[in-house]
């Protein structure tokens, strides 16, 4: 009696889980499903090529934001994942255990937490005031800001799974520790810490909200990098609001392109992830 | 193998370094001085009232000049005041002229404010079958923004249309979130009109406002108003024509109901003396068929300016802006600038120097 | 400075100082961030003090100040989704830790990781285009038809609102919940499993004994997590909450949220004051998630052992 009482409850927890599950997996395909939907329609030779049309007419594309995004992640990805990682060696390396290296990495996990509008407020304080322009440096500099933490942790762990036995080789050869570190121990790393990296990249290429005080956006070709510039999410978040219906399905449309990057980063990082696994 | 992802890391590294360096370069206040040959590119911001004309007029401009790139992000009025006042962009746009404090804020020395184009103002509003131009005196106008009529069957409104039955319906306030100078216009407005609203919410770029859903842009409160049942909303006469949206009769001074056109904006404008500085309201114009809800769009430029390449090309582009550019304006229903107001302008423009030196010739 | 040690330390000093001064940078970089939004924030601090808080006005013509309008917002929208992700990022954990074979558990943890790997606009479009008409014709009615007696669900439905946010928030943290669940579960030792079954414990007795009571608090840290995500985001709570200033009792009403009336109106504060209000409310946001964080952290390294990465895409 009690016994099936008890399995019955077993059953019923067990299938909430289940629903909970199955449930979870809505939205992910009510999105996408839409994205994919409304957005293959509008997607053409023109949406990849030409520069968006003055509002109210339609046509035109999203060429300038496509390149603007991946310049925006290039200049993300340069400042922030050398910083990450050079942080993340001393945290294996030089200082695995003392408060300096808990505190770096307590701040570090805070830091993922920090609302990106915030950076956004920091950056344009600190970097389109006092240049006098808002530029694509500047929109680079946030989503760098953003990356950073993520690189940290998850070089971190990727040089944590270096076997000890290897420093220890080089030592033994006589090869000076920073050498060891550089030739040695990140070589063994590479596949991991460049996993971490481009899923860092991956989320700042969706990031909109820093990117509104400091790239600004931009209808046309930037000349420079110390010009406002385009970017697919900005240009999403402008057509989305919009009253037109050819910018609601170019928002779609670039939602789609937005997401098949993010997912082809990621995607490409967890190949990666898979074929090291073994070590 | 391992010695060969050791000088891949190592060149990362090495350019990580490199690039370091000229990161702390660009930072610094860049060149303005630098002769940039051909390309040009100006960055403005600010009025969305005024970026359908400003759009087309860019477009059309750099089809002539394809060594001139005109960036124009719609953000709002308040942002263009500040942007400008910041000196972050090139120039700005605004449809509420800037106050004596604002212009003493502004970082780069003497502002001036060019008239741009001028239009009407639509009250827009989303009611399913109901007919175009439906009667809503400014009284029962203020009275919904107050939120002391909440449904679209109100005898206030019912009275004004005689004949017609409206549905029972809950009114959906809309406006704007963000600093806008179509709000100012419209508060402006309100507080002319009534004067519970001059005492609980005043006028200018940002209300409190007592009700309603905010969008932040003239398009996104376009969108609001199409996507939303029983919603009413002001916006700008193009976004509501190229949108399909239903406008509203609004009784003017003279007590006729006028329709948001290029005309009756026209008529309002012509009823009021534009002083030197070119700051004037016109909102609530007396005259038959001035239409009591428009307003000038202004451009924002500084009357020194620090880099001549791009001074000249802003110049350049603003003097075919208030000429040949006007002949854009009727097609989307902005009124064409007065032409005496125009050459006002053009001698406005010519006082605009680098180092001393007048741009415009 | 140690100039009796071989030749190549030149090498090690450079690199191990180069380190120390990306590792530091990180501790400097929040510190910074902090002081920045301090500093110009201090007029509004000035001006209005404690007031700032409590003040449910928001008026830039009357140059009146408060925050509360956006700390509300931003709380019951954020509490919203958490009651609804909360159990189900819970559920997913819990399935595909103890439940689930190993190739559905691969491909449905992809799956959710998906969900954390969609754009914050990408939400917001979805949001405006689909999500509000859903509520505003066919979901808030039937709420209101039903526990209309709840102030909570009374009003006219408008699709824009609390509930909206709250709704796209939930989606957008469920990932993070889930994962982070997961991971602390994955870290009670199998010890602990084995020792449930072997009493003659059910599955979900064994999770509820073994599994869930080791890692409570870790999940909880999960969930705190979740919660400082939900506060802070920005784009989809700006694109679907209908930017009102308001307290208003009933979750179809339209709210705003601190993130999004910053990103409406930081650009365009015409006058200090008013910029430097934002930067208060900007300043009130970092306070809180810095302290959720950290508590949060915490949590999960007391159960995960050690500082671990939780991080998704």
């Amino acid at each position: 009696m009690k016994g099936r009482l008890r399995k019955y409850r077993n059953a019923m927890m067990l299938g909430i889980f289940l629903l909970f599950t199955l449930l979870a997996l809505v939205p992910l395909f009510g999105v996408l499903g839409y994205v994919v939907k409304n957005g293959i329609s509008a997607l053409n030779f023109d949406f990849f090529t030409s520069l968006p049309k003055p509002m109210g007419v339609s046509g035109g594309g999203m060429a300038n934001a496509i390149v603007g995004t991946l310049i925006l992640i290039g200049i993300a990805g340069l400042l922030g994942i050398p910083t990450g990682i050079l942080a993340a060696i001393y945290l294996t390396e030089y200082d695995r255990v003392s408060w300096l290296s808990t505190a770096v990495r307590f701040t570090t996990d805070v830091l993922t937490g920090i609302p990106s509008i915030i950076i956004g407020i920091v950056v344009y304080t600190a970097l389109v005031v006092k240049a006098g322009n808002f530029s694509a440096f500047a929109g680079g500099v946030a989503l760098a800001i953003i990356m950073v933490p993520l690189v940290i942790r998850s070089t971190e762990e990727m040089l944590k799974l270096v076997p000890q036995t290897i420093r220890e080789a080089g030592y033994a050869l006589g090869i000076p520790r920073w050498r060891t570190i550089l030739r040695i121990v990140l070589p063994t790393a590479a596949k991991g810490i460049l996993t971490g990296a481009m899923l860092a990249v991956a989320r700042a290429a969706g990031e909109t909200a820093p990117l509104l005080f400091t790239a600004l956006g931009n209808q046309y070709w930037s000349h420079s990098l110390n010009e406002p510039i385009a970017a697919l999410p900005l240009q999403i978040y402008q057509y989305a609001t919009s009253p037109y219906k050819d910018w609601h399905s170019q928002a779609w449309a670039g939602s789609l392109v937005l997401i098949l990057l993010v997912v082809i980063l990621s995607f490409i990082a967890r190949l990666a992830f898979r074929s090291r696994k073994n070590f | 193998m391992i010695s060969k992802k050791g000088k891949l890391l190592t060149g990362v590294l090495a350019g990580f370094l490199a690039l370091s360096l000229v990161g702390c370069g660009t930072t610094a206040p860049s060149n303005p001085n630098a002769p940039t040959a051909q390309a040009v590119t100006l960055t403005g911001a600010g009025s969305t009232f005024m970026q359908p004309l400003l759009a087309q007029q860019i477009a059309e401009y750099s089809k002539q000049n394809a060594n001139v790139t005109i960036n124009y992000q719609g953000v709002g009025s308040g942002a263009g005041i500040k942007q400008v006042s910041d000196k972050t962009i090139d120039f700005g746009g605004t449809d509420a002229f800037m106050s004596d404090e604002q212009l003493a804020g502004a970082k780069g020395g003497k502002i001036l404010q060019l008239p741009m184009t001028l239009g009407a103002e639509a009250i827009s509003y989303n009611i399913p079958n109901a007919p175009n131009e439906l009667k809503i005196a400014p009284t029962t106008l203020a009275d919904i923004y107050l939120g002391k009529i909440t449904n679209w069957n109100d005898p206030a409104i019912a009275a004004d249309n005689p004949g017609l039955t409206l549905p029972n319906l809950k009114i959906s306030v809309t406006h704007r979130s963000d600093g806008s100078g179509t709000t100012s216009i419209f508060t402006h407005f309100l507080s002319a009109i009534s004067p519970e609203w001059d005492s609980k919410v005043g006028k200018g770029t940002s209300v409190n406002w007592p009700v309603g859903v905010g969008g932040k842009g003239n398009a996104s409160v376009a969108g609001l108003v199409q996507q939303t049942p029983g919603a009413i909303g002001y916006i700008e006469l193009a976004y509501a024509l190229q949108n399909n949206l239903h406008h509203a009769l609004i009784k003017n001074k003279d007590g006729n109901w006028v329709a948001p056109s290029l005309d009756s904006a026209s008529a309002a404008a012509a009823a009021f003396q534009v002083p030197d500085d070119m700051r004037v309201n016109i909102v609530n114009a007396p005259g038959a068929k001035a239409y009591p809800i428009a307003g000038f769009s202004w451009a924002l430029v500084y009357q020194q300016q620090s880099d001549k390449a791009k001074g000249t090309a802003l110049l350049n582009f603003l003097n075919w802006a208030i000429h040949d550019g006007q002949s854009l304006a009727p097609a989307m229903q902005y009124a064409p600038l007065p032409t005496n107001l125009v050459s006002r302008e053009e001698a406005m423009l010519k006082t605009v120097t680098y180092q001393g030196q007048p741009l415009l010739k | 400075m140690k100039q009796n040690r071989v030749k190549e330390s030149i090498g090690d000093t450079i690199l191990r100082l180069l380190t120390l001064l990306m590792a530091v940078s990180v501790v400097g970089l929040i510190i910074w961030v902090g002081w920045q939004m301090f500093a110009s924030a201090q007029e509004s601090i000035h001006t209005f003090g404690w007031s700032f808080v409590t003040n449910r006005v928001w008026d830039p013509v009357k140059q009146n100040f408060g925050a509360l309008p956006f700390i509300y917002g931003t709380i019951v929208t954020s509490v919203l989704a958490l009651v609804i992700a909360g159990p189900i990022g819970l559920g997913v954990a819990i399935f595909l830790n103890e439940m689930a074979p190993a190739k559905v558990r691969s491909v449905i943890s992809f799956l959710v990781e998906l969900l954390a790997a969609i754009p914050s606009v990408v939400y917001g479009l979805w949001g405006i285009f689909v999500l509000a008409p859903l509520l505003r014709d066919h979901v808030e009615p039937w709420l209101a038809k039903w526990f209309g007696f709840l102030p909570l669900f009374q009003g006219s439905p408008m699709g824009l609102g609390m509930l909206a946010g709250g709704l796209i928030l939930a989606i957008m943290i469920l990932p993070t919940i889930a994962a982070i669940s997961r991971e602390v579960m994955a870290a009670v030792p199998d010890s602990q499993r084995e020792a449930a079954l072997a009493l003659g414990a059910t599955k979900w007795e064994m999770v509820r004994i073994a599994v869930l009571a080791y890692a409570k608090s870790g999940i909880l840290g999960g969930v705190i997590l979740g919660l400082g995500r939900a506060l802070g985001e920005t784009m989809a709570v700006t694109m679907v909450i209908g930017n009102r200033p308001d307290i208003l009792p009933s979750v179809f009403a339209p709210a705003y949220s601190m993130a999004a009336v910053i990103a409406n109106e930081f650009t365009e504060a015409t006058y200090n004051l008013y910029l430097s209000s934002l930067v208060e409310i900007g300043l009130i946001l970092f306070g809180i998630t810095l302290v959720l964080n950290a508590f949060a952290r915490l949590l999960v390294w007391s159960v995960a052992r050690g500082p671990k990465g939780g991080h998704l895409v």
